[in-house]
C-alpha cells in the first residue's frame, strides 16, 4: 500500500507541486491531440517532410515580431503565423504556375526564409534569443500562452472532424475530387494552415526545430500498428501525449531541457513500434502457418 | 442526334507542341465511343481537356448541359493504393457529388455500394483494406465506385491495362449497360478487336484527328497505317502552325455538307 502511494507520488507528484509543470502538461497534451493527426494526414499526402521544411519558413515571422515587440508571446506567434501563410501560400502559386511541383517549390522557399530570419535574428538579438526561438521552453508557459495552445488545438480537431472526408478524398485521390466538382486547392490550403497553425503553437513550447518532432514522429508509427485511418488518427494522438507526459516526467527528475526529452520519448515510442507493431520488424520474423487459398 | 460534348478546334500543348491538333467534332448523348491511337497521341490528354485539368491552348470544349454529372476514371498509376481506407468506403466516395461533408451515409447507400461491390464480382471484399488487393481488383472496385456516382457522362482512361481477361469481360459487360442505360460513355482503349466487338463509335486520334465515326469505317487498314505512321518524336524544329480561321471555315462547311 505504501508502495503504491509513492509510485502514484511520483507520477502525478511534479505535477501537483508546480503550477509551471501543469501548464506545460496541458500544453502538451492539447498539442497532442491536434498535431499527431494533423501528421498522420501529412504522412498520407507523402509529405512527411513538409513539417519539417515549415517549421524552418516560420522562422522570419518570429524573428520579425521579436525584433518589434521583444519576447512577447503574442507577436512572435502571429509574425509566426503570417510568415507561414505566406511561404505556403508562395510554394502552392509556384507548383499551380510553373512546372515545379510542390515539394520543390516549397524546398526553394523554406531556405530563403529560414536564412531570412537567421539574419533578421542574430542581426537584432543574443545568441540565447535565438535558442530560445529554436528549441523553446515549455516550462516557460504562461497562463497567454496556454490559452494560444488551447485555442489552436481545439479549432484544429473541430476542423478536421469537419473537414474529414474532404481532406481523406483530397489526399487519396485528387483528380476524382476535382472530377466531382471538389474545390481541392481549398481544402490543401486550408489544411497546410492548420499545419502552420499548429506548427506556430508548439514553437514556444518545443522550439520551430523541435515542434515537428510530436507532429511527425508519432504520426509515422501509428502507421506501423493499424490498417485504418481513424485508428491510426487516435493512435498518433495517444503516443504523443504518452510521449509528452513522459518527456516532462523526465525532463523534471533529471534536470534536462523538456522539448528535447519529448522529442526523444516520441522516438522511443517510434522505435518500440518499428520492433513490435504489426507492420514492424519482429511480427516478420514470427513463421505463423499460412491459410488454405 | 444532340451533343454530350462538342469540342471546337482543339489544340492542347505541351511546351509549344501540341498533344492534341485542331480536333473538332462531337460527342453524341447516349453514344458509346472509343479513343484509340499510338502511343503520345494525345488520348489522355482529350479526356484530361474535357475534364479541364488541362488548359487548352486555342479552340474550347463545350458541355452541354444536358450532359449531366461526369464521372473519371484516370489511369490507374494516379492513385496511391497504400493509402488506409477500406474497400467499402472507397467505394462510397462515389457519394461525394451528393453527400458532400457534411450528409448522412443512409442504410439504404450503404446497401446500395455493396451491392455495386457485388455487381463488379468483389462480394466479401467490403472490409478489406485496398492495399491487399490486386490490381484488377481495385479496378473493379473503381468501377463500383462510378456505379455510385451515377454519372449521365463517363470518361474512362486505358480501364484495362493490366486487367485479365475475365475481368475485362466483366468490365466490359458493365460498359455495355450503361450504354442500354442511355450514358454517354467515353473510353481510351488499346485492344482493336475489343472495340470492334462492344465499341460503336471510334476516334482515332495521332494528335489530329485521322477518322472519327463508326467503328468498322474507322478502324480500316489505311487508316490504321495512317496513324501509326505519327511520328511520336515531337519536331524541334517546326515551324509555326498556321491555320487560319478561313480554311477552318470552309472545313465545317464541307462536313456540314456531306
Amino acid at each position: 500500500m505504501m508502495l503504491l502511494h509513492d509510485v502514484l507520488q511520483w507520477l502525478i507528484g511534479p505535477f501537483q507541486e508546480f503550477s509551471f509543470m501543469r501548464r506545460a502538461l496541458v500544453a502538451t497534451l492539447a498539442l497532442s491531440f491536434s498535431s499527431a493527426p494533423l501528421g498522420v494526414l501529412l504522412t498520407l499526402r507523402r509529405m512527411s517532410l513538409f513539417g519539417d521544411a515549415l517549421s524552418h519558413a516560420v522562422l522570419p515571422g518570429v524573428a520579425a515580431g521579436f525584433i518589434f515587440f521583444g519576447l512577447s508571446l503574442p507577436a512572435l506567434s502571429i509574425g509566426g503565423f503570417i510568415a507561414g501563410v505566406i511561404v505556403v501560400t508562395l510554394a502552392g502559386l509556384v507548383s499551380r504556375h510553373t512546372e515545379l511541383k510542390e515539394d520543390a517549390s516549397l524546398a526553394a522557399v523554406y531556405v530563403v526564409a529560414l536564412a531570412l530570419g537567421v539574419i533578421l535574428i542574430s542581426g537584432h538579438g543574443t545568441q540565447l534569443d535565438l535558442l530560445h526561438i529554436l528549441f523553446g521552453n515549455v516550462l516557460g508557459v504562461d497562463t497567454q500562452g496556454l490559452l494560444l495552445v488551447a485555442g489552436v488545438s481545439s479549432l484544429s480537431v473541430v476542423l478536421i472532424a469537419a473537414l474529414y472526408r474532404g481532406l481523406l478524398l483530397e489526399s487519396f485521390d485528387p483528380s476524382f475530387l476535382a472530377a466531382s466538382g471538389g474545390r481541392g486547392t481549398l481544402y490543401q490550403q486550408l489544411f497546410l494552415m492548420l499545419v502552420v497553425m499548429n506548427l506556430v503553437a508548439s514553437f514556444q513550447t518545443l522550439g520551430t526545430l523541435m515542434a515537428v518532432g510530436l507532429m511527425m514522429l508519432p504520426a509515422v508509427s501509428s502507421r506501423l500498428w493499424h490498417d485504418s485511418l481513424p485508428a491510426q488518427l487516435l493512435n498518433s494522438a495517444l503516443q504523443a501525449a504518452l510521449a509528452g507526459y513522459a518527456g516532462l516526467m523526465f525532463s523534471y527528475y533529471a534536470s534536462v531541457p523538456s522539448g528535447p526529452v519529448i522529442i526523444v520519448c516520441a522516438g522511443g515510442l517510434y522505435f518500440l513500434s518499428l520492433m513490435f507493431a504489426p507492420r514492424g520488424w519482429l511480427p516478420r520474423l514470427l513463421r505463423r502457418p499460412h491459410l488454405r487459398a | 442526334m444532340s451533343a454530350a460534348i462538342t469540342l471546337e478546334n482543339l489544340t492542347v500543348t505541351y511546351r509549344r507542341h501540341p498533344a492534341l491538333h485542331h480536333v473538332s467534332g462531337e460527342f453524341a448523348l447516349g453514344s458509346l465511343t472509343a479513343i484509340v491511337g499510338p502511343n503520345g497521341a494525345g488520348k489522355s490528354t482529350l479526356l484530361k481537356s474535357i475534364m479541364g485539368q488541362v488548359r487548352c491552348n486555342s479552340g474550347r470544349v463545350v458541355k452541354h448541359a444536358d450532359a449531366g454529372r461526369i464521372a473519371f476514371l484516370p489511369q490507374q498509376a494516379e492513385i496511391d493504393r497504400s493509402f488506409p481506407i477500406a474497400v467499402l468506403d472507397c467505394v462510397m466516395l462515389g457519394y461525394w457529388g451528393r453527400a458532400g461533408l457534411f450528409r448522412r451515409i443512409s442504410v439504404a447507400m450503404v446497401q446500395r455500394a455493396e451491392q455495386a461491390l457485388a455487381a463488379v464480382g468483389l462480394e466479401g471484399f467490403a472490409q478489406r483494406s485496398i492495399s491487399s488487393l490486386s490490381v484488377g481488383q481495385f479496378q473493379r472496385v473503381l468501377f463500383a465506385r462510378i456505379l455510385l456516382q451515377d454519372a449521365r457522362l463517363i470518361l474512362l482512361d486505358e480501364p484495362f491495362s493490366a486487367v485479365d481477361t475475365k475481368t475485362t469481360e466483366d468490365l466490359l459487360r458493365i460498359i455495355q449497360s450503361w450504354h442500354t442505360q442511355q450514358r454517354t460513355v467515353i473510353a481510351v482503349l488499346h485492344d482493336y478487336d475489343q472495340v470492334r466487338r462492344a465499341f460503336p463509335q471510334t476516334l482515332l486520334l495521332a494528335r489530329n484527328v485521322v477518322a472519327w465515326g463508326a467503328t468498322e469505317q474507322v478502324l480500316c487498314h489505311d487508316n490504321l497505317h495512317r496513324a501509326r505512321t505519327m511520328s511520336e518524336a515531337v519536331d524541334e524544329h517546326a515551324p509555326l502552325c498556321a491555320v487560319d480561321v478561313a480554311s477552318l471555315a470552309a472545313v465545317a462547311a464541307q462536313g456540314q455538307t456531306s
